[in-house]
C-alpha cells in the first residue's frame, strides 16, 4: 500500500478501539484533536501500532506524540510511505 | 445520648449496592437466587476444562459488557473491570447520586483486586508469543494491573479524590471498605468501593492451582462444602459487588432514600508464619472489629463466615466463632457456597448479602453443605431463615495470612427534630415520673 485514505484510517480506528459512541466519524473530524473526538493517548498508541503492522512502517515514539488528529496521522503515514 | 448521635452523624454508611455474580447479573436477581438457594456453580464453560484438575467454577453468565459501558471502554478492559462498570452503574443508581453533579476531588474510588485482568493479559501474551511484541495492544499496559478497575471507574465517573486499590486476596474487599471509611472520616464526600475479580481463563485458573486449595471434585453440588466433614477445597468464582459509601450526615443531607447500614467496626490481622507454632488470628480480627464497633458478641445477630472449604481452615474459623459466641451461639451462613470464592469480589458480595439481610430481615442460606457437628456451628442451610437482624459480622480471609472482619449495623430511622436539638433531657419522659 502506498497511501492511506480517511476511510482506511477510520477502519483502523474502529478496529482498535470500537465504534465511537453514538456517532460516525466523518471527514469534518479530520482536524479535530483526538482528545476532543474521545481518543486518549493510549488509543493513539494502539492506532499507531496497527499502522506499523499493516503498512510495514517503523513509527518512532516521538512521531506518535505528534499525532494529535486524524489528519496528522494521515499526513505522517503518507509522507513516510512516499519516502519508502 | 448526644455522643451516640454525634457518632452516628459521622458514621460511614452504605447507600447503594450493585452486584454481578454467578447467581445473577444484578442486585435483585442475585439476591432472589440467593434466598432461593440456587447455586451458580457448574462445569467450566468458557474453555474446555477436561485437561485441568479443577473442572467446577462459579461463572457469570448472560452478561454483555456492552450493556453497561461504551464499546471503547469494553475493548480496553478485562472482564473484572466490566463487571465493576455494571455494578457501579447499579450502585450509583441505587443511591440516586450523579457524580457528574458533585465536585470531582470530593469523590473517590477504592476497590480491592486480586486476579488482575488475567484473561485480557493471557490474550495479549499469546499474541506476544505467537506474533511478537508489535502485536501486543497498547491497552495491555492498563487493563491487567490491580488498579485498572479503580482507574477506569475514576475516569469514567469523574471521581478524582483519594482513590486506591487494596490487594489482600479474599480479605481485600473488607480492607477496601475500611479504607473508604477512613477517607470519608477525613472529609471525602462519597466513595465507590467494593471489588470485582475475574480469574476464570485457563491462565487464570492455572495461577490459582498453586495454592493447593482448589476443589478437584467434578460434581458442582459436591465440590465446595465448607464446614462439612467432606470439605475438599473451594470452588473459584467471578464477579463481586460495588457499594456506595458516604457519611450518614451527607446521606441525610441529600435526602438519601435508603441507608442499608453502617460500617460500624473493622479490624485486620495477619497470621504468624506457618510453622511458628503460634495460633491463627482470625478470632482476634473479629474481636477487634467488635470492639471498634463498640459491640458485644451478644449483639451480633448473624455471622457471614469466610467458609474456606479447606478442613484445617474450616476448623480454625469454627473455633474462632464458637470461642466468641459460644457453641451454636449465633446463626452462621456461607452464601458463597452458591457462587464460589470470588477473591477480591467475595467479601463485598458477602457485605451486600449482609446489607440485604438487614433490609429484608432474613438470613440467606448456605447450600450443599452439612456441617460437621464437631464444629458447634448453627449453620443456616438450604432455606433462608427469618430473623430479627440489626448487627452482622462478616469475616474474610485472604491467602497468605490476611484476616479481616467488619461489623455492619442497621441505622435507626431519624429521631424527631425535638430530640436532636440541644437540651433535650427535659423532654425525655422519666420511667417512674
Amino acid at each position: 500500500m502506498s497511501s492511506i485514505s480517511f476511510d482506511d484510517l477510520k477502519a483502523i480506528m474502529s478496529r482498535c478501539t470500537g465504534e465511537l459512541d453514538g456517532r460516525e466519524l466523518t471527514e469534518s473530524d479530520l482536524s479535530t484533536s483526538f482528545t476532543e473526538i474521545g481518543y486518549d493517548s493510549l488509543a493513539v498508541l494502539e492506532i499507531a501500532s496497527q499502522l506499523q503492522r499493516e503498512y510495514g512502517l517503523q513509527i518512532p515514539d516521538e512521531a506518535i506524540e505528534e499525532m494529535d488528529s486524524p489528519q496528522a496521522v494521515i499526513d505522517y503515514v503518507n509522507t513516510n510511505l512516499a519516502a519508502v | 445520648m448526644e455522643a451516640v448521635r454525634e457518632a452516628q452523624k459521622t458514621a460511614s454508611v452504605i447507600t447503594g449496592v450493585g452486584v454481578v455474580a454467578p447467581t445473577g447479573s444484578d442486585r435483585e436477581a442475585w439476591w432472589q437466587a440467593t434466598l432461593d438457594g440456587k447455586s451458580g456453580l457448574g462445569r467450566i464453560s468458557r474453555f474446555d476444562p477436561s485437561g485441568y484438575p479443577v473442572r467446577v467454577a462459579g461463572e457469570v453468565t448472560g452478561f454483555d459488557p456492552a450493556d453497561h459501558a461504551p464499546q471503547r471502554l469494553v475493548s480496553e478492559t478485562d472482564a473484572m473491570t466490566q463487571y465493576a462498570f455494571a455494578a457501579t452503574n447499579e450502585a450509583l443508581a441505587d443511591a440516586a447520586v450523579d457524580p457528574a453533579r458533585m465536585p470531582d476531588l470530593e469523590l473517590a474510588v477504592i476497590t480491592a483486586n486480586s486476579s488482575g485482568g488475567v484473561e485480557f493479559g493471557q490474550r495479549e501474551l499469546q499474541k506476544l508469543y505467537a506474533e511478537g511484541p508489535q502485536a501486543v495492544g497498547a491497552y495491555m499496559s492498563i487493563a491487567w494491573f490491580y488498579a485498572a478497575t479503580t482507574g477506569q471507574l475514576s475516569i469514567r465517573h469523574g471521581m478524582r479524590g483519594p482513590c486506591g486499590v487494596l490487594c489482600s486476596e479474599q480479605a481485600g474487599g473488607l480492607d477496601a471498605l475500611a479504607q473508604s471509611r477512613r477517607v470519608l472520616a477525613k472529609g471525602t464526600r462519597l466513595v465507590v468501593s467494593g471489588g470485582t475479580d475475574a480469574s476464570l481463563s485457563p491462565y487464570g485458573l492455572v495461577c490459582q492451582l498453586s495454592n493447593g486449595r482448589l476443589s478437584q471434585v467434578p460434581q458442582p453440588d459436591e465440590a465446595y462444602l465448607p464446614f462439612s466433614p467432606d470439605a475438599a477445597g473451594y470452588v473459584p468464582g467471578e464477579g463481586g459487588a460495588i457499594l456506595v459509601m458516604e457519611s450518614l450526615a451527607a446521606a441525610r443531607a441529600r435526602g438519601a432514600e435508603r441507608v442499608y447500614g453502617e460500617l460500624a467496626g473493622y479490624a485486620a490481622t495477619f497470621d504468624p508464619r506457618p510453622g511458628s507454632g503460634r495460633p491463627p488470628t482470625l478470632r482476634r480480627a473479629a474481636e477487634l472489629a467488635l470492639a471498634d464497633a463498640g459491640a458485644e458478641p451478644g449483639e451480633v445477630d448473624v455471622v457471614f463466615a469466610d467458609g474456606h472449604g479447606v478442613p484445617e481452615l474450616d476448623r480454625q474459623e469454627a473455633q474462632a466463632v464458637a470461642a466468641l459466641f459460644g457453641p451454636r451461639g449465633v446463626p452462621v451462613s456461607v452464601p458463597k457456597t452458591m457462587t464460589g470464592r470470588l477473591y477480591a469480589g467475595g467479601a463485598p458480595l458477602d457485605v451486600a448479602a449482609a446489607l440485604l439481610a438487614l433490609r429484608d430481615q432474613v438470613i440467606p442460606p448456605s447450600v450443599n453443605t452439612c456441617p460437621d457437628p464437631g464444629h458447634l456451628l448453627d449453620l443456616v442451610t438450604d432455606r433462608p431463615r427469618a430473623a430479627r437482624l440489626r448487627t452482622v459480622l462478616v469475616l474474610a480471609r485472604g491467602y497468605g495470612g490476611f484476616n479481616s472482619a467488619v461489623v455492619l449495623r442497621s441505622v435507626d430511622t431519624p429521631a424527631p427534630l425535638t430530640h436532636l436539638s440541644a437540651g433535650t433531657s427535659s423532654h425525655i419522659p422519666r420511667r417512674n415520673g
